[in-house]
């Protein structure tokens, strides 16, 4: 066959194979907002579940999956930034650092069930937080950790050191180096990063499983030991434990979840695009 | 002292300044204090964090240790029956591996060159702004929660297999597959392109000046040197696919038995995990059994990562060059 020819069949089935890639993208979304919409009233995002999930709204799970999202951000941000400024400034780098960045390397891989495992054995029995928001947010805080911890180191990577360098050599302190250069510089990227680790958090089903998720509750929760509902088990709930539950119900669901991760995809997107804006170097 | 000649011809003697640093005024001394306790909140805050990493680990070996001890490991790895609630329990690993293994091999035989071939559009092919619509487009199949994949997939997808292969229930190894290969596609892609960025640009020039179409450059030049690169991307996807639990747990049937046809229903280690833990009794055998899956779930991923890892390493070194 002729090379030409050969490179035309060649490049025709890659351009196909990125349509078939793209193509869920589009479907799923798309499919879910057809399904999904007509569920999406007023009553539907400030009512609870009446009549055995068979009617009403899902606002218990929205404000659930929005307290568990709170909790991460307030543990797993701080702790993940902090461990990444110590990985990148502080540490010696040598063997150490290398097999720290290994370990997290390897746990950003490990399944998420397995984060579910270990908040039972450590949050829920041995620390005896209970099936409660605490063990949930504290599950799902180490489960984006990993990732907290490598986005960040990553975006202080970027940051050239001759920015250090210049800093150090004015008199600044390794703190103020730190605060008043490094940092905002790595802002954008730290931000990015955070932001679709929280986004994960906010749709994770399998490490709520056994740490948090109520499949049904009267009221809100009024402590960090009481336990939740979530979006991403009551959706499960409402697929699998009832089959009769209404369709609309279901497509809902799936729906005000899949907004709420977009929403944070949407975040880091423009976060994404004002650090392009921002590096010139 | 130093001496330095004026103009009139006199010598003229000039203090040295003295190279002592001025007197540490209040902002610089507390400049200083605050450094010494943000570099001490960092050291123990960082070590903090990675402490707790590693704490996942011990834990698991902790609750997978009495069933180690009681029910005899060779049993456990060897065991073709998964019966937990029976008398005796029965905890054999094998149906529940075998049941990942289909579930994975299906979505990375689908998924791989799909995934690849998508990169290398995207890093030879695509035009700018196609790029710009498809990365993006790509990352945020990522971000689909697996629960909205396993919802999707029992709802649209296992109707369409049972009807396609005329089969009593659309749950089976070969829907989790397919929909699992969407769900590692975004691994793939996304590693497979950087690999294939790394390849030094004077092996496509040099391929090209020698005469070489655009296809014999990418097929005999770049994907060979971004091997490692694609290999990682591949190891990435499997990682992700046998990881995988909810929609496993939603489309795959959820049987316990080892088949030999991906068009029977399977049930995944993963989804055990995810399915029986609500209802053992904490402390149990079963609890512990579901633990010790928990293990080797995690150390197959740790396998999988280092392998990875050195090949993404590898990666790195190219750039590098």
């Amino acid at each position: 066959m002729n090379s030409r020819v050969q490179e035309k069949i060649a490049f025709t089935l890659l351009s196909l194979a990125a349509f078939v890639v793209a193509l869920p993208v589009a479907l799923v979304p798309a499919y879910i907002l057809f399904r999904g919409h007509e569920a999406l009233t007023w009553e539907f995002f400030t009512k609870p579940p009446v009549n055995g999930m068979m009617e009403g709204g899902i606002m218990p799970a929205i404000v659930g999956t929005l307290y568990l999202v709170a909790g991460v951000v307030l543990i797993s941000v701080p702790l993940g930034v902090i461990a990444a400024v110590y990985l990148t400034e502080y540490a010696k780098q040598g063997a150490w650092t290398r097999i720290v960045r290994l370990a997290i390397i390897n746990l950003a891989g490990v399944p998420s069930v397995v984060y579910g495992l270990f908040g039972l054995g450590l949050f829920v029995l041995f620390l005896k937080f209970q099936t409660s928001l605490l063990s949930g947010v504290l599950t799902l805080s180490v489960l984006v950790l990993p990732i907290v911890i490598s986005s960040t180191e990553e975006a202080l990577r970027v940051v050239p050191s001759s920015y250090r360098e210049a800093s150090l050599a004015l008199g600044a302190t390794r703190w103020q180096t730190l605060s008043n250069v490094v940092i905002p510089q790595a802002m954008g990227g730290i931000l990015t990063g955070t932001v679709l680790a929280v986004g994960r958090a906010a749709g994770e089903t399998a490490p709520i499983l056994f740490t948090c998720a109520a499949f049904y509750l009267p009221s809100l929760p009024h402590s960090l030991k009481d336990p939740i509902m979530a979006l991403p088990y009551h959706l499960y709930v409402v697929a699998t434990q009832l089959p009769d539950a209404p369709p609309r119900i279901q497509w809902g669901t799936a729906l005000v979840l899949l907004i709420i991760v977009f929403l944070f995809n949407a975040l880091a997107a423009i976060f994404r695009a004002r650090l392009r804006k921002q590096y010139r170097w | 002292m130093e001496v330095a000649v004026s103009r009139t011809g006199e010598e003229k003697v000039f203090p040295r300044p003295k190279l002592q640093p001025p007197a540490p005024s209040t902002s610089r001394r507390s400049a200083r204090i605050a450094d010494t306790i943000a570099g001490m909140v960092i050291r123990v805050g960082g070590s903090l964090g990675l402490v707790l990493l590693l704490l996942i680990f011990l834990f698991l070996v902790k609750e997978a240790i009495p069933f180690l001890s009681e029910y005899s490991p060779a049993k456990f790895v060897s065991g073709t029956q998964w019966y937990p609630t029976s008398e005796p329990a029965i905890f054999g690993l094998v149906p529940l591996f075998v049941g990942s293994l289909w579930v994975t091999v299906i979505s990375v035989v689908i998924a791989v060159p799909l995934g690849v071939a998508g990169a290398t559009f995207l890093s030879e092919l695509a035009s700018p702004a196609v790029r710009n619509w498809l990365k993006p487009a790509v990352e945020l199949l990522a971000g689909i929660p697996s629960v909205v994949f396993g919802f999707v997939g029992m709802l649209v997808v296992a109707p369409y297999i049972k009807k396609a292969f005329n089969l009593p229930t659309g749950l089976s190894a070969l829907t989790g597959g397919v929909i699992l290969a969407f769900m590692a596609l975004p691994t793939i892609v996304t590693v497979a392109e950087d690999a294939l960025n790394a390849v030094p640009r004077s092996f496509r020039e040099a391929s090209l000046a020698m005469g070489a179409t655009r296809w014999q450059t990418l097929s005999r030049v770049l994907l060979p040197a971004a091997s490692s690169g694609l290999i990682a991307a591949i190891m990435l996807g499997v990682g992700r696919a046998i990881g995988e639990t909810m929609t496993v747990l939603m489309v795959t049937g959820n049987a316990s038995m080892i088949t030999g046809s991906p068009l029977d229903p399977v049930r995944t280690m993963t989804a055990t995990i995810a399915a029986e833990m609500g209802e053992t009794v904490q402390g149990g055998a079963h609890y512990h059994a579901l633990f010790t899956i928990g293990f080797v779930l995690f150390v197959i991923s740790f396998l999988i990562n280092l392998v990875s890892d050195a090949a993404l390493s590898r990666v790195r070194s190219q750039r590098a060059r």
